[in-house]
């Protein structure tokens, strides 16, 4: 399993054909106290760079973009409860979606872990 | 995620800079000056302050002082309170109105004396001078403090906090306010804040504010507050915040805030459109300013549309989660014939129809510190 970093701060985890997309610690740090998270349906197709879901937070609604093409497969309900997991567990538990890649080589433009690290340093 | 801060050319720094970075604040450029956002959470700070007692730094804050001969009538003739009965160290909410009976800027006015003490938004406090300065007759002396830093201490415990340091904050009550020497140094203090919230608001020479502000959060029950928590408990509190829910293109009946045009002022009149406003005031406005609570979780912000059924009857200026509530709450500007309490409106959020319903304000009680009647 292969996780990767985009510079709008989503991260996706890859296991296969099948990618887990959620925000990075840096991402709910800003973004503060989470209220509520708005989830892609199951089945949804999307492609790269789409607004596919919402995080809200007490401050201001953040635009989350899927980092790959393909098929939503689940969505995460327990963030429908406990929208806070995004805060405390960003980057296990408060993923937000699964989705099927259709095309696996758009993860050679994303960022490894070290390389995300330096350009969150950078900000 | 998406970045959309907005850049603004200057920003300033405000007396107690390195004092909210020291503590680890997140700075933000907020009507031209860095301040605090928040501190450890805005969700922690917002329960902080209504449980205990929470210190804002409002030092973007404009404090004027207005004297002369006639000062009252003067400032009778800008704004719709009943100054001129105002007694020595009583406050009012008032609002600086325009010609066309727009809002320029709501603001509190106190009488200390041997002056008016005015208190402005930071966002348009220089509009409001130069709206002053050309407006006030020759004779009234208008000055502005920039010398003084201004400090909100809100919350359940404020009162025991600050009369812990000076022991007459104690014996003011709800919109009162009083000089008061905290050992060599002069404050003025009045019992007022926008948390809804018992609370006080201390003015401070800037050169001791520091000092201040370690005196007060070194005890267990004052932690700082950023604006964040600021917002969230104005919102809860349903006071309208300027730019947002009042503007020039709002007026003081449609904006629900009658209560600050005086008996007196609405027999005599002499305030700016005021034949406009009172008509208004008769008649009842075309659209008012409402409460909204919003079914689950998501939150309706600034520039929602509101709908009655297909209708589309009004539109959100504040909104956002009520940590207090437990859920999304909004202000907004609604048709008359939609404005009664429990009203069911939908209002849409990113292309879904969330569904509200119009809700009395405040949406938490206020629980201000109000002289016990004899």
């Amino acid at each position: 399993m292969t996780t990767y970093f985009t510079k709008d701060h989503e991260w996706i985890s890859v296991d296969g054909p099948m990618g887990t997309v959620g925000i990075t610690d840096y991402a709910q740090e800003q973004l503060g106290d989470i209220t509520f998270v708005e989830l892609p349906g199951e089945g949804d197709s999307v492609s790269k760079g789409d607004s596919v879901s919402v995080v809200d937070s007490v401050k201001a609604a953040s635009d989350v973009y899927t980092p790959v093409s393909g098929e939503v497969r689940e969505a995460n309900g327990a963030l429908a409860d406990e929208p806070e997991l995004v805060n405390t567990k960003p980057e296990s538990d408060g993923w937000l979606f699964k989705v099927l890649l259709s095309d696996a080589s758009e993860l050679e433009g994303l960022m490894d872990e070290a390389a995300y690290k330096a350009y969150v340093d950078s900000l | 995620m998406s970045d959309t801060e907005a850049e603004i050319e200057t920003i300033e720094s405000l007396p107690l800079d390195a004092w909210h970075r020291e503590r680890g604040a997140r700075m933000v450029p907020f009507a031209g000056y860095s301040m605090p956002i928040q501190y450890e959470g805005i969700l922690a700070e917002h329960t902080w302050t209504r449980e205990n007692a929470g210190l804002f730094d409002v030092s973007h804050m404009g404090q004027l002082s207005v004297s002369g001969e006639g000062v009252a009538e003067a400032l009778e003739a800008l704004m719709p309170g009943d100054f001129s009965a105002l007694k020595t160290g009583r406050m009012r909410y008032s609002m600086l109105l325009d010609e066309e009976g727009g809002i320029l800027d709501d603001l509190m006015v106190t009488n200390a004396g041997d002056h008016y003490a005015l208190v402005v938004n930071g966002a348009v406090k220089w509009d409001d001078i130069g709206h002053l300065r050309e407006h006030l007759p020759d004779e009234i002396t208008l000055t502005h403090h920039d010398e003084q830093a201004l400090l909100a201490l809100q919350g359940p415990k404020a009162a025991d906090a600050l009369g812990r340091l000076v022991p007459l904050a104690n014996d003011l009550s709800f919109m009162q306010g009083t000089f008061a020497m905290w050992g060599d140094v002069p404050l003025y203090i009045t019992r007022s804040g926008y948390t809804g919230e018992d609370g006080f608001e201390i003015s401070v020479p800037a050169d001791k504010v520091a000092m201040l502000a370690d005196a007060l959060v070194a005890m267990d029950e004052v932690k700082p507050i950023g604006l964040g928590a600021r917002d969230s408990l104005r919102l809860e509190a349903g006071l309208p915040l300027y730019g947002h829910d009042i503007t020039e293109q709002t007026d003081p009946v449609s904006a629900d805030l009658t209560f600050a045009i005086s008996k007196k002022r609405r027999e005599q009149g002499g305030f700016p459109a005021a034949g406009k406003i009172l008509e208004i005031l008769a008649k009842g406005p075309s659209s008012k300013r409402v409460g909204m609570t919003i079914e689950g979780r998501m939150a309706a912000r600034e520039g929602a549309p509101i709908f009655a059924g297909d209708a589309r009857i009004g539109t959100v200026t504040s909104g956002g989660f009520a940590p207090t509530v437990g859920g999304p709450i909004a202000m907004g500007y609604v048709e008359a014939g939609h404005a009664l309490s429990g009203t069911k409106l939908q209002i849409e959020v990113r292309g879904k129809m969330l569904d509200a319903t119009v809700t009395d304000m405040p949406f938490v009680p206020h629980r201000y510190h109000r002289k016990k009647k004899a």
